[in-house]
């Protein structure tokens, strides 16, 4: 069992936890990602790792309410358990030394792009941050970005706060201004990633995402995860999470991403009643 | 005939759910024998001069020895005598393929039925667990530790003889619960999970240790198991790799590896959907493609998740299939229609990613090739569509990189499995053995079983010797 430390809301159905989990902590590096299971009849979910103190041996995850297990989580208090937390899973980041680089996070991806801001700032890059969400008040970490960044662009789509548009404006603003880019990451929502992906292409900017899809054991076994990267197969859990994004199958990807539309519907339905919400 | 045993060709069957009952639940097919018919069926034994069955097992159970038990009325010495070659009998009796191994051998088997040496293994296993579970205390403790990577049968025997020997032993296994295969891949239904969970609590009572959650590899590596103390490591990480056929169409919503479908079923229990969280989809019409126990377990699973209609779409013949003869009729009776030398060329879907049906095409039988099986060769022009709305593909898995990835200097084979040491299990570094599907590919329990238990010889020669 998984305690968990400490609870916050970072943004209307928007949770960060801090869990003990000190075998993951140890060794959690940017961009890994690990798994949860809330008890004996949960689910075994993806979440990417947001941040990990190894003192503690505590690791930190963000999530936002969008089905029953998300809703369920969110109930949960300070010093409940979790009955798994297991990782760290995935790839770590490839990171690359001083060079010119743009994080990209939207909407619940500011969490993941965080740590991987924070390993390239330390590796001596000139971190450029985009982070973006549809309004002003579902922004979160803005000081913890900016920390670790040389340079935070905040965008929102209804123009609440920051720069009005979409994250893709930005970076083809940030292109244009006529800086030498090396290299993109973008997390977000995975319609978001594609149309990243496909503005890079036009500039030719090389950019790494990280794909957070439907995993079931999250170690190579059960190919819920696959997904097309030039043409062949891989396993976002074993292979990824992160691809070069213009080998991505996004259209693949987003009908994937709602295999299980209506049973995640009929699960949450009855979860709501069950707690007479 | 003065001394000769009277000869009794037919075997005792063991009752079963009837298709129609078991199709509407996930219980366990095969109802087991009551003492007496278990003593009839003993009684059929001939006890041979030479008994070939012994050759048969891969363990080299004592099989007319614990069968003369079970005549005798001793079921807790015929158990015992199980328990002297093998850890798992309440498993082995129901999952081995007897018929092509002990029971193949058996000289009755030439006049009339063999004898129904799972069945009777199963038998006593159930049997002692009736009685509780006795554990003697391992006798004095031995200096050495071991990691063992896995809890699934190779891994838990190798867990078990080793705690024998009187080692500190720790299982890190990287799902939340122990069994591998047996729990992720077999259905509840050819093995209920309280066999293995009773197998697991008698290796814990042992004394052994296992800690859930950690992925070797990942969590943990190979050099922080040598820095914790560990004298030697056993890896059982087995074949968990699932490969797909390489057609268009395959990663279309519904198209499922056998792992997937399986574990979502078996593991996380989705046929309890929405009692339990983990949702499985199949729709009315479900193809399954693959002619193994695995392709046999997941129609029959299908059938039970209330499918319509369970096809299985295998491309050489009935004879070729590798899956078990009792499965096979089990799955015939259930229901399942056969699709016989027929490979899938494309799956088909809709607009939205969901699967509407399968194009296969004919094959037929050509020369014999590697495996000795004769090649199936599409016969052009001959393509057929099925409609369905879910594909489980289940052609064979391979060894799974995450482990080996981390774990640079091991070497492997051509197919990317452990070399190891077919005797002992050692790999090509010292103090490392390896055993199960990770050195041999997809086999069998008792393949893996046997593996763990030559390690366990092997790690404790090794132990041994280090610490003269």
């Amino acid at each position: 069992m998984y305690e968990i430390l400490a609870t916050r809301m970072l943004a209307p159905k928007i949770f960060e936890f801090e869990v003990k989990a000190p075998n993951v902590a140890r060794k959690a590096q940017a961009g890994q990602f690990l798994i949860i299971r809330l008890h004996e009849r949960g689910e075994r979910i993806p979440l990417t790792i947001a941040d990990y103190n190894r003192d503690i041996g505590s690791i930190t995850i963000v999530f936002q309410v969008v089905g029953k297990t998300t809703d369920e989580l969110s109930t949960f208090k300070e010093g409940d358990k979790l009955a798994d937390v297991v990782g760290p899973l995935g790839n770590p980041s490839e990171l690359e030394n001083g060079k010119k680089v743009v994080l990209i996070g939207g909407g619940v991806g500011i969490a993941p792009i965080y740590p991987i801001a924070k390993s390239l700032k330390e590796a001596n890059n000139e971190v450029v941050s985009i982070i973006g969400s549809r309004t002003a008040e579902l922004l979160f970490w803005e000081d913890k970005m900016k920390q670790v960044s040389d340079r935070l662009i905040v965008c929102t789509d209804d123009g609440t706060k920051g720069r009005k548009g979409f994250v893709t404006e930005a970076l083809e603003g940030l292109i244009n201004e006529g800086e030498k880019i090396d290299r993109v990451w973008a997390i977000g929502p995975m319609i978001m990633m594609k149309f990243v992906a496909s503005v890079a292409k036009k500039y030719n900017v090389p950019t790494t995402v990280s794909l957070n899809t439907i995993m079931v054991d999250g170690t190579g076994m059960c190919g819920a995860c696959r997904c097309t990267v030039d043409g062949k197969i891989k396993f976002a859990c074993a292979d990824g999470p992160e691809f070069d994004a213009f080998k991505v199958d996004f259209d693949e990807l987003l009908k994937r991403a709602i295999r299980f539309k209506e049973e995640e519907k009929i699960a949450y339905e009855r979860y709501l009643k069950g707690r007479g919400a | 005939m003065g001394n000769l045993p009277k000869i009794t060709k037919k075997s005792v069957p063991m009752a079963e759910q009837s298709p129609e009952e078991r199709i509407h639940n996930f219980n366990e097919v095969p109802l087991g024998y009551t003492p007496e018919e278990a003593i009839a069926e003993a009684s059929r034994c001939l006890h041979c001069v030479n008994p070939t069955c012994i050759e048969g097992c891969p363990v080299h159970i004592r099989i007319p020895d614990f069968i003369q038990a079970i005549k005798d009325g001793d079921f807790a010495k015929s158990i015992a005598i199980i328990k002297e070659d093998s850890s798992l009998p309440a498993v082995c009796g129901r999952v081995c393929p007897q018929e092509e191994q002990c029971q193949e051998k058996c000289i009755m088997g030439k006049i009339g039925d063999p004898i129904f040496i799972g069945k009777l293994e199963r038998f006593v296993a159930d049997w002692e667990a009736s009685q509780g579970i006795e554990v003697t205390p391992v006798k004095g403790k031995r200096e050495g530790k071991v990691a063992i990577i896995g809890a699934g049968p190779a891994g838990l025997t190798a867990a078990g003889e080793l705690a024998k020997y009187g080692y500190e032993v720790v299982v890190f296994e990287a799902l939340h619960d122990t069994g591998g295969v047996l729990r992720y891949g077999i259905p509840e239904f050819r093995l209920p999970k309280s066999i293995i969970d009773r197998e697991v609590e008698y290796i814990k009572r042992l004394g052994v240790k296992i800690e859930l959650d950690m992925v070797i590899g990942r969590t943990l590596s190979i050099d922080d198991l040598w820095a914790d103390g560990f004298d030697a490591i056993f890896i059982g990480t087995g074949a968990g790799l699932p490969k797909f056929m390489g057609i268009p169409g395959e990663n279309l919503n519904q198209v499922y590896s056998a792992n997937e479908f399986l574990t979502r079923v078996n593991l996380m229990k989705a046929y309890l959907f929405p009692e339990y969280d983990t949702p499985i989809k199949i729709g009315k019409r479900v193809g399954i493609v693959g002619g193994g126990n695995v392709a046999m377990d997941a129609a029959r699973t299908a059938v039970r998740l209330g499918a319509e209609k369970v096809y299985v779409i295998y491309r050489r013949t009935e004879k070729e299939m590798p899956a078990r003869i009792e499965e096979i009729a089990h799955a015939k009776e259930e229901g399942i229609i056969f699709h016989f030398l027929s490979n899938p060329v494309e799956i088909l879907g809709d607009a939205d990613g969901n699967v509407v049906g399968m194009k296969c095409i004919r094959m037929q039988l050509g020369e014999p090739d590697e495996s000795g099986r004769r090649k199936p060769i599409p016969i052009e022009g001959s393509e057929f569509t099925i409609e369905l709305e879910t594909v489980v593909t289940s052609i064979g898995t391979g060894p799974n990189p995450i482990l080996l990835k981390a774990f640079p200097g091991l070497k492997l084979n051509r197919r990317g499995y452990i070399e190891a040491d077919p005797e002992t299990g050692a790999t090509s570094i010292e103090g490392v053995y390896a055993g199960g599907d990770i050195v041999t590919g997809s086999a069998t329990v008792i393949l893996a079983m046997g593996a763990g238990k030559k390690s366990a010889k092997a790690i404790h020669e090794y132990i041994s010797s280090k610490k003269k």
